[in-house]
């Protein structure tokens, strides 16, 4: 870490010569980074404080959290939120490395608050359509076949199409994060109770204070859909809907069901509150798009963007994330001279279908005022658009779906800003 | 809502497709059957455009008035204006405009969602706290409110299936993928 923020415009000429200066700021300076920055008796020649007496023992953190250098990369809850019952924190992208968003990083987006459920306690029932109608514990539906995959989820409204727009990625689109899943099928569970012929739809409703109900088409029930228990390897965190949620990977957030209790398997939608008053799109002539389920290929560029500071020219890595709900990412291009020309990035592996996947752009930076920005493209060669061309079919009122290109802008002292702010 | 005699050409299909087949015949013998009392007390959905499984029981707006002013006006104003809730009221012939307000009158499409989101959600603080009496006066009350009940009216599920909302034809499927750029990388 010491070395990564040992970069400040003062000790350049030092760092080149060679001599690492100790002066902290950072070539690439996040107010993470430029907070943890302290003096100068642990670098070379001294030896640092930490190798003279041993640490804390093991097991002194049961569950271990984070170093206290790292504080400060926490969700970012906006501040004028009417209220915080129904409401969203987000991700700090722009700190995160990699395709998977650490659990208590995860965004968190509630409608009745974040309930506290003993697992014991909790039950799914399943019926409507179906041959058998069940009932199933959480033991029960551990029983069943699992599987684990790795898969973005975002919301619906990551941004808005409105000013005033987000200063950093985090505010930008910090509605989506990714984690790998483990639950069963949910194809399986629904085969279980026995569907009927007239099987259309799949109504979930969560165990939360709102109930929260949406209807999922039943091709997606038998595709790709699963119900999830766990997140990244251990138990759901309460905030993504422990003990059980339903996962509908590339769809929006909304339909992903917290704390799941009940599927109800219908000839038609239900309507209710979220699928027409909410999540639908309204266009300029006033006409409004229901059931808008797929979230669009998009990208961004996380590393520099907006609130960091470049400390110096030369040499930058032009790293980001890129996701489609329509399936994998095939390329990504970066722009570094305002849109004029665009050049291939590097995806990192694995490339997963409806994941995050990260994007890495060499670069040299001259010292001069630039803008860079990235476009995704995903295996169905649906390329992301400008905000301009978004706002020109749809116009600025539709909220949800914004999958615009978001550019940054370098001003000539590094600082970086949003370009379309 | 079933229709038995649909069944065996279902049937027919499903024995085509030998994979389905397959699947369907693979069960694991998890869970219990569900009683048709667990499944009535939890099933509180209301279909939105048919007002489906909507309960027994009635309210009047006049009722609803007093329940509105004790359990929702602190968020959503005392006529539906807004606060820190969303608000419920006007906004009629604004969809179009550069400022769309967006309110039960003015957007929802369906008038059987009104009951179902207040009876599972509302009020914020304290959910299926409702009586169904209530939720049907309070839900009578807010469309009063926007024009669309008269103020001697009585809601109950029958009425409340019937009440055609303003905005209903407003809502198309999706179009998308409606922005399609090709992919320039020179002279942009």
């Amino acid at each position: 870490m010491t070395e990564a923020v040992d970069r400040s415009s003062k000790s350049r000429r030092r760092f080149l010569q060679g001599v690492v200066g100790g002066v902290a700021a950072g070539a690439l300076a996040g107010d993470a980074i430029a907070q943890t920055s302290k003096g100068t008796e642990n670098v070379p020649p001294n030896i640092p404080e930490w190798m003279k007496t041993p640490g804390d023992p093991a097991g002194s953190q049961p569950y271990g959290t984070p170093s206290e250098y790292e504080k400060n990369v926490v969700r970012h809850l906006p501040q004028n939120a009417p209220q915080y019952i129904s409401a969203a924190s987000r991700t700090p992208l722009q700190d995160l490395d990699g395709i998977i968003t650490p659990n208590g990083l995860f965004y968190e987006r509630h409608h009745g608050g974040i309930p506290n459920i003993d697992p014991a306690q909790h039950r799914l029932v399943l019926h409507g359509l179906v041959d058998t109608p069940l009932i199933f514990t959480m033991e029960d539906i551990r029983r069943f076949p699992s599987q684990s995959r790795i898969h973005f989820i975002e919301c619906s409204g990551n941004p808005v199409y409105t000013k005033p727009y987000g200063k950093t990625a985090s505010d930008l689109v910090g509605l989506v994060s990714c984690a790998e899943w483990t639950g069963v099928s949910l194809k399986l569970v629904l085969q279980e109770a026995g569907l009927q012929p007239e099987a259309k739809w799949v109504v979930a409703e969560g165990a939360d204070a709102a109930a929260m109900t949406r209807s999922i088409p039943i091709e997606k029930c038998l595709d790709d859909a699963m119900l999830v228990y766990s997140q990244n390897g251990e138990r759901l965190r309460p905030q993504q809907g422990y003990p059980l949620r339903i996962l509908l990977p590339g769809f929006e957030g909304n339909m992903n069901v917290k704390w799941l209790r009940r599927l109800k398997v219908t000839a038609e939608p239900v309507y209710s509150r979220e699928e027409t008053s909410k999540y639908t799109d309204l266009m300029t002539d006033g006409v409004a798009r229901e059931f808008t389920f797929y979230m669009e290929a998009k990208s961004i560029i996380t590393r520099p963007s907006g609130g960091q500071r470049l400390g110096a020219p030369g040499f930058h890595e032009i790293t980001g994330i890129a996701w489609s709900g329509h399936g994998k990412i095939k390329r990504v291009d970066v722009s570094v001279d305002g849109g004029k020309s665009w050049q291939e990035a590097q995806l990192q592996e694995p490339i997963l279908t409806r994941a995050l996947t990260r994007f890495r752009f060499p670069w040299h930076w001259d010292g001069k005022p630039v803008v860079i920005q990235s476009r995704a493209t995903d295996e169905t060669d649906y390329v992301q658009p400008t905000l301009a061309e978004l706002i020109s079919v749809r116009g600025e009122n539709s909220f949800y779906h914004n999958n615009a290109i978001w550019p940054w802008r370098i001003a000539s002292n590094g600082e970086i800003t949003n370009a379309q702010a | 809502m079933r229709k038995p005699d649909l069944r065996p050409a279902a049937l027919a299909l499903l024995v085509a497709a030998c994979t389905l087949q397959a699947q369907a015949q693979e069960r694991y013998g998890i869970g219990r059957a569900a009683t048709p009392a667990e499944i009535a007390a939890w099933n509180i959905d209301v279909g939105g455009n048919d007002g489906a499984n909507l309960p027994p029981g009635s309210g009047t707006v006049e009722h609803g008035k007093t329940v509105f002013a004790e359990q929702c006006a602190s968020c959503h104003g005392d006529k539906g204006q807004g606060g820190t809730g969303d608000r419920l009221v006007g906004g009629q012939g604004t969809l179009a405009s550069p400022k769309p307000v967006k309110t039960v009158g003015s957007y929802w499409p369906y008038a059987p969602t009104l009951f179902d989101y207040i009876r599972r959600a509302m009020p914020m603080n304290a959910p299926q706290s409702l009586s169904d009496a209530d939720v049907y006066a309070v839900s009578a009350y807010v469309l009063h409110l926007n024009g669309l009940l008269p103020a001697d009216a009585t809601l109950d599920a029958k009425s409340l299936s019937a009440i055609k909302m303003p905005n209903r034809e407003m809502f198309v499927g999706d179009p998308r993928p409606d922005v399609k750029m090709p992919a320039c990388t020179k002279d942009c």
